[in-house]
């Protein structure tokens, strides 16, 4: 397994099906009434959150504390981008006060792999979101949430068809999803507006599609990513409705998909921008339930990383 | 002061072993091995020694005034002694900018003062480096730092006609324009090269079309306006390209490599080490060899360091806020040694040209790039290709360490540097 998690890119099949198999252990002890577990009894978890996401923080910290870690949420806001404390003091800070997991969200790209890997801090260090680099955590819940539904709650993707939709070039949540589902075995087709593809993205292993319409009758998860509204005037498409009319899933396009399939967002969604609200409260629609399997993923995830059971999970991958 | 000295069993641009006599500031003598007899002067074994012209730097920053936190012009030019350099172009991105007779003054007499290597200072091309309006580039030519080499260097003159004017202008002085060849619109918030790394890494992208595009510009209102024109640290292929098939036409353009452009790839940003932030940003293996292949064809007439000194805390810090740049004076030989020697791509007759006689020629620096012949001036440089060195940039004399080449083994050493027949390096250490 592991020492740290900062990109799906580095995980491999097994240590991806260990973190989903060990969250499903997590899911079913939620179901208790003491929704609580001694494994990080005394360690400390500490939550550096750069940018404001209070629905990632909030499930990294209801993760931690059922695994009885003791938790420091550390809003960071204004980081040395805005000339505050530099990342690098923060981290010296949190060294100093003992924290064995970090984990961060921050607004630029690759900051938790020099947070790893500068020499600042010892513990294990968890990405909950980098710039427009990676979100290893919503991958993961996201895979997890497609194997409940299409795969039985067991082994991989193999063979599933996933769509992901909207604006791949700025999406950490794509970026992550792409390495992860591949890994799993899935098939991963990108639909964007060229203007929101990489360029760089042949040496993905996705396909890359700009007509949704042609897509959807073969996948089998849909996932819509959030349109930032800083991109919305940035002319990388030319108004929000024309967006809509060819990347927005409505009950038109949701038709088109075959019975089973399933639709994802990573939240918070633009109703009626990438996604109509009567298919975002319809019965095909996973969202919620992508909210709540974040918990069990990220207890998972803290588990495996600080839990002390790294040479049993060695011994797995 | 009066030093006179005789190197013994040097190799003249990798020649036979020859004795070589330095006395009054000039080369005294010159003879095969063995054959000079100089009573009064301090014997130097050079045995094995590859001996060139001084090098001369077309392009570094010496950060003084503004940033003496990152350099100084005393601490750049002993890193460039160091390196072998005894001439540096020092760029105008100072603080405050080198756009008038004043601060290329000031910036040409603290290079006397320090004695390491003649300071050429490079004048703005706009106030400011705004891009809005000309500089007094006529007042920087004829103060007493003489400036020919007009830069907004860190900025690109974007606007066409005020780069027409500016072409025009400086031709009344014998001037060049040294262009930093970046279209602004397609490089906003850019980060590193774009391509296959940066999409997986999730940095904004630098296109290469943003390099070329503006040097197609460029050579076309050089061929206009019937002009010199420089481009600085040229970086992709496309580039090299777009020169080759200019000078094919006749057209006035020079241009410049950096020794990481010509050493370092994308691929090394994997790790977001701030460290390997530069811009123009690095870029592919192709872009590497064909930056090597349009150096040894002539293509691209020179290197130049683009030496760029920060800080600690500029540059320990995540990707994004990181500054752009990287130190590069005391390597530079090494890793022309290491990507076009080496490789065959070059010889040392080859190597002086690129690095000491054309950008002297390019800068119109009077006693530099001159032949290792009797009565020249006494810049030269003794440099051991055979030996191997692991690059400490806590070694460096001055205050910044953000050298992408820290903890590699480079080939070649400089021994022993002569400026103007002073000793400023002697046995790889600074003389004072």
């Amino acid at each position: 397994m592991i020492e740290h998690l900062l990109s799906t890119a580095d995980l491999s099949r097994d240590d991806a099906v260990l973190i989903l198999d060990t969250a499903g252990e997590m899911e079913n002890l939620t179901d208790r009434s003491v929704k609580k577990l001694p494994a990080l009894r005394g360690r400390t978890v500490v939550n550096l959150f750069f940018e404001d996401s209070t629905r990632t923080r909030i499930s990294f910290e209801a993760a931690a504390k059922r695994l009885s870690a003791d938790v420091i949420n550390f809003s960071a806001k204004g980081s040395s981008v805005s000339k505050g404390e530099s990342l690098k003091d923060t981290a010296l800070t949190l060294q100093a006060m003992g924290a064995d997991a970090v984990v961060i969200r921050h607004g630029a790209s690759g900051a938790p792999m020099r947070l790893a890997s500068a020499g600042w801090i010892d513990g294990a260090v968890v990405n909950a979101g980098d710039g427009t680099h990676e979100h290893p955590t919503q991958a993961l819940l996201d895979a997890y949430t497609i194997r409940r539904h299409l795969c039985g709650g067991s082994g991989d993707l193999a063979g599933l068809r996933v769509t992901i939709v909207g604006d791949v070039l700025h999406s950490r949540v794509a970026r992550s999803n792409a390495w992860l589902l591949h890994t799993l075995g899935a098939q991963v087709t990108l639909v964007a507006p060229p203007t929101l593809v990489p360029v760089g993205v042949d040496s993905w292993p996705v396909t890359v599609s700009y007509d949704l319409d042609t897509v959807l009758p073969e996948t089998d998860a849909v996932m819509m990513l959030r349109v930032q509204a800083e991109r919305m005037n940035a002319d990388f498409f030319p108004s929000t409705r024309e967006y809509s009319r060819r990347y927005g899933l409505d009950a038109q396009r949701a038709a088109l998909l075959p019975q089973r399939s399933i639709i994802m967002h990573p939240g918070p969604m633009v109703r009626g921008m990438e996604i109509s609200d009567d298919i975002a409260d319809s019965d095909r629609a996973v969202i919620l339930e992508q909210v709540s399997n974040g918990v069990s993923v990220r207890m998972a995830v803290l588990y495996l990383l600080v839990g002390g059971s790294r040479e049993g999970a060695g011994e797995t991958s | 002061m009066t030093e006179e000295y005789l190197l013994t069993g040097a190799r003249p641009l990798g020649g036979d072993p020859s004795d070589i006599w330095l006395r009054d500031g000039r080369i005294s003598q010159i003879s095969p091995a063995g054959q000079l007899s100089a009573p009064d002067a301090e014997l130097i074994d050079a045995k094995g020694l590859v001996a060139l012209p001084g090098l001369v730097d077309l392009h570094a920053h010496l950060r003084e005034p503004g940033r003496e936190d990152a350099e100084t012009v005393a601490t750049g030019t002993a890193a460039a002694a160091l390196g072998g350099f005894t001439a540096v172009h020092a760029m105008a991105n100072t603080d405050p900018v080198a756009d008038t007779a004043g601060v290329v003054e000031q910036v040409y007499r603290l290079g006397q003062a320090a004695g390491y290597c003649d300071v050429r200072p490079v004048g703005a091309v706009t106030e400011g480096l705004a891009g809005e309006h000309l500089a007094e580039l006529g007042a920087m030519a004829d103060s007493s730092a003489a400036v020919r080499v007009f830069s907004d260097d860190g900025h690109c003159v974007s606007n066409s006609l005020l780069m027409r004017r500016a072409l025009e202008y400086v031709k009344a002085f014998d001037g060049v324009i040294a262009q930093h060849a970046q279209d602004p619109d397609l490089t906003v918030a850019a980060q590193m090269n774009e391509g296959k790394m940066s999409a997986q890494l999730g940095l904004q992208g630098w296109p290469a079309v943003a390099e070329e595009a503006i040097i197609a510009r460029d050579v076309l209102l050089a061929d206009h306006v019937g002009s010199r024109l420089h481009v600085c640290h040229v970086s992709t292929a496309g580039s090299v390209d777009l020169i080759r098939r200019a000078k094919e036409r006749g057209i006035q353009v020079t241009a410049e490599v950096t020794p990481h452009h010509l050493l370092l790839t994308d691929e090394l940003v994997a790790g977001y080490d701030p460290v390997f932030k530069v811009n123009p940003p690095l870029r592919t293996e192709a872009d590497v060899m064909a930056l090597r292949e349009g150096l040894a064809d002539g293509t691209i007439d020179v290197v130049a360091t683009d030496h760029a000194p920060h800080t600690g805390e500029d540059k320990d810090c995540e990707w994004a806020v990181a500054a752009f740049g990287m130190v590069g004076l005391p390597t530079a030989l090494s890793v022309v040694l290491a990507t076009m020697v080496e490789t065959e791509l070059l010889n040392w007759q080859g190597v002086a040209e690129r690095m000491s006689v054309v950008p002297a020629q390019i800068g119109r620096v009077n006693d530099q790039g001159r032949p290792l012949a009797e009565g020249e001036p006494a810049n030269l440089v003794l440099f051991d290709p055979e030996a191997r060195w692991t690059v400490d940039p806590g070694i460096f004399p001055g205050a910044s360490r953000n050298s992408p080449f820290k903890e590699m083994e480079l080939p070649g050493r400089i021994v022993s540097t002569f400026y103007r027949g002073t000793s400023t390096v002697r046995g790889g250490e600074l003389q004072w």
